[in-house]
């Protein structure tokens, strides 16, 4: 007998005798990968805000930032800002920048989770599929006509009305048998990111040339100038967004049975569908608001986590909710730092980087479906 | 675990009350009738089986009472009670289905698809049980060994298997399984409805849509033939199997026998110069429809 041989008949003795697994109890390996990943993301989390808040044209050291937060709460421990502006630069532009990015990163990863589960798709994403671009033009008819009836919540109302239209438009459109093929999903995607592309270029054209530089920062997507007002307005919905979320997310992996098979099991589809339809169009409407087009956070997150953790929704909405935020604080980083005194739109970052992973996802769900189902 | 108008219902008429229950059942589908004016009733500790040819509405019949479908006339009642009058939660705790098709969108665990059998008794005394039932199913349907693996993965007969174990899982007194054994070797195929039978024994009730007529005859209390949408025969498998009915309903000719040794049903299809060459296209249906037959010709 060669070695190979033997080898192979060595594999096949082991394969005859299977350890019996404990059956019922979930895998322990991937309950300890679950603990440890939400402590390296919170971990990741607040060091990247610290640290994320320091950095700029005037650099703070982390202790100073920690000292300055604890001095707001009141307690009189840590060193404040030594430099005579860095308290407010702090506080006026560098926090609520901070806390926005970490919104927003939460909002648009857990939409992306949230529509994958409910298109029982993993290539489903706001910004592929049109979502954000909805919102987006919506958004640009209160920047160009001054709209102003609902306050500093205009943009983020008109977002979450133009995001529900096209969520509903795509998934009526896109569904077939109960369940969204891919081709079908992308190309609905490319045909409503047209449309709406041509909105908006029609909106660029009409609006006068403060509104029209408005809308082209906007459409590159930028956290730059964040001021607490937009917080203000962003936190409540992404908040409203997550729980509603995690209330849903048992009822998510019944519906990847099908939606038949999540019918037996108790599942009112209809409503779900509905329900995850709405959550969906107010997490991208929350993250589109004041921040513009942000694409493939909500592709990328919840694939990397599901690869982490498994597709088990309990877990994966809230870590990618988490990484999100690390994802957007990091790149919201990159984009303020990587050229000594510019801006770069962090819209442009996560797309370079988003693109090529989705390219990558698509060959690797073709060949894992044995085509383009 | 009977609910309690069940009980009353049951305590008041003096032969058992049937479990399921069709009455005049029908459906169209864009003007086509599909299942018409079926009755039936089904009591614990039976197993029915319902067979006919492709197309014949066996699914169709197995959705509307599953509730999935609400017939167009006729009424399907589930321990007495209207099917489209209960609610999701409640008719996930009395029924469990299991489909043709075993599609999962996502890479979840044998265990973690099992599992979600156990969804409809969350928050109750049952839930207790959840990870002895999940335990148990994965047992009884041969899935232990695939336990930890992705159920994307698996082969056919396996997702069929470890669909069969989600199933029973959701420990309900009534089982509805489309083809359970399409996919599945001889003995896996045995091994499931000899399960259907336990539970049946146990007091369940069972619907099971099958092609193999033998493995029907062989195991089901009762069956049913259903031909274009109607029922045209139904009671015990050795009354209904005749070979004029199969012939004229399958449009092939049928030869029932009974085993030499054991004396079981066999039900065989006649093979050689007297077989018709060409397949029922779906236009020889309306032909069908209109009182034709020619597979004995």
């Amino acid at each position: 007998m060669t070695g190979a041989a033997l080898a192979k008949a060595d594999r096949a003795a082991t394969a005859k005798q299977p350890t019996q697994p404990e059956p019922s109890t979930p895998d322990p390996r991937r309950t300890v990968r679950v603990g440890l990943l939400f402590t390296v993301l919170a971990v990741a989390l607040v060091v990247l805000a610290v640290v994320s808040a320091g950095i700029g044209q005037l650099h703070i050291p982390a202790s100073e930032v920690l000292g300055s937060i604890l001095h707001r709460v009141g307690l009189d421990v840590g060193p404040m800002p030594t430099h005579p502006n860095g308290d407010a630069a702090l506080w006026t532009i560098r926090f609520p920048r901070v806390t926005l990015a970490i919104l927003v990163g939460a909002a648009l990863a857990s939409a992306g989770a949230l529509m994958q589960g409910v298109f029982g798709n993993p290539l489903a994403d706001p910004g592929v599929v049109g979502v954000s671009s909805g919102a987006a033009v919506a958004a640009c008819l209160v920047i160009v006509f001054g709209w102003s009836f609902l306050g500093s919540w205009t943009v983020a109302a008109f977002a979450f009305v133009g995001g529900l239209l096209t969520t509903l438009l795509v998934y009526f459109m896109s569904r077939s048998a109960g369940r969204t093929e891919v081709v079908t999903l992308v190309l609905t995607g490319v045909a409503v990111n047209a449309v709406c592309g041509a909105g908006i270029a029609f909106l660029t054209f009409l609006g006068d040339s403060q509104s029209r530089e408005q809308i082209v920062f906007w459409q590159l997507g930028s956290l730059n100038g964040t001021r607490w007002q937009y917080v203000g307005v962003v936190a409540p919905l992404v908040v409203i967004g997550l729980v509603g979320v995690f209330v849903l997310s048992r009822r998510l992996d019944l519906l990847s049975l099908g939606e038949r098979s999540a019918r037996h099991l108790g599942v009112d589809v209809e409503r779900l569908r509905i329900v995850s339809v709405v959550l969906v169009a107010l997490l991208t409407a929350a993250a589109v608001a004041f921040c513009g087009i942000i694409a493939f956070v909500g592709l990328v997150v919840p694939h990397l986590i599901r690869m982490l953790v498994g597709p088990g929704h309990r877990v994966l909405l809230p870590a990618s909710a988490l990484g999100g935020a690390v994802l957007l604080l990091a790149a919201d980083l990159v984009a303020r730092t990587a050229v000594p005194y510019a801006d770069l739109p962090i819209g442009m970052l996560t797309a370079l980087v988003g693109g090529p992973f989705f390219f990558w996802l698509i060959r690797r769900t073709r060949r894992t479906s044995g085509g383009w189902a | 675990m009977m609910p309690d108008a069940a009980l009353a219902a049951a305590a008041q008429t003096s032969p058992p009350a049937p479990v399921l229950q069709a009455r005049g059942v029908s459906v169209v589908f864009d003007g086509t009738p599909i299942v018409t004016d079926i009755d039936f009733e089904l009591h614990a500790g039976q197993v029915l089986a319902l067979v006919g040819p492709n197309g014949a509405g066996k699914s169709t019949l197995l959705s509307v009472l599953a509730g999935d479908i609400e017939p167009v006339a006729g009424t399907v009642l589930l321990h007495g009670e209207n099917l489209h009058s209960l609610k999701l939660a409640e008719l996930a705790r009395r029924r469990a289905v299991l489909l043709q098709e075993q599609r999962l969108a996502f890479p979840f665990t044998v265990t973690e698809v099992v599992a979600m059998g156990r969804a409809p008794w969350r928050g109750r005394p049952e839930a207790d049980d959840d990870d002895l039932v999940v335990a148990q199913s994965l047992e009884i349907a041969d899935v232990t060994h695939l336990a930890t693996r992705f159920f994307p993965t698996l082969s056919g007969g396996e997702k069929g298997r470890a669909s069969f174990a989600r199933v029973l899982a959701q420990q309900t007194r009534v089982l509805m399984l489309d083809e359970p054994t399409a996919a599945l070797d001889i003995r896996h195929q045995e091994a499931v409805l000899a399960r259907a039978r336990t539970q049946a024994a146990a007091g369940d009730a069972v619907v099971v849509v099958l092609h193999d007529l033998s493995l029907a005859a062989a195991y089901a209390d009762e069956v049913a033939v259903l031909e274009a949408g109607r029922l045209r025969g139904h009671g015990a498998p050795r009354e209904i199997f005749t070979s004029a009915l199969l012939s004229e309903v399958y449009r092939h000719p049928i030869e029932v026998f009974d085993h030499p040794v054991t004396g079981d049903l066999i039900i065989l299809p006649v093979r050689g110069t007297a077989a018709p060459t060409t397949p029922a296209s779906s236009l020889d249906r309306s032909a069908l429809l209109g009182g034709t037959t020619r597979a004995t010709a």
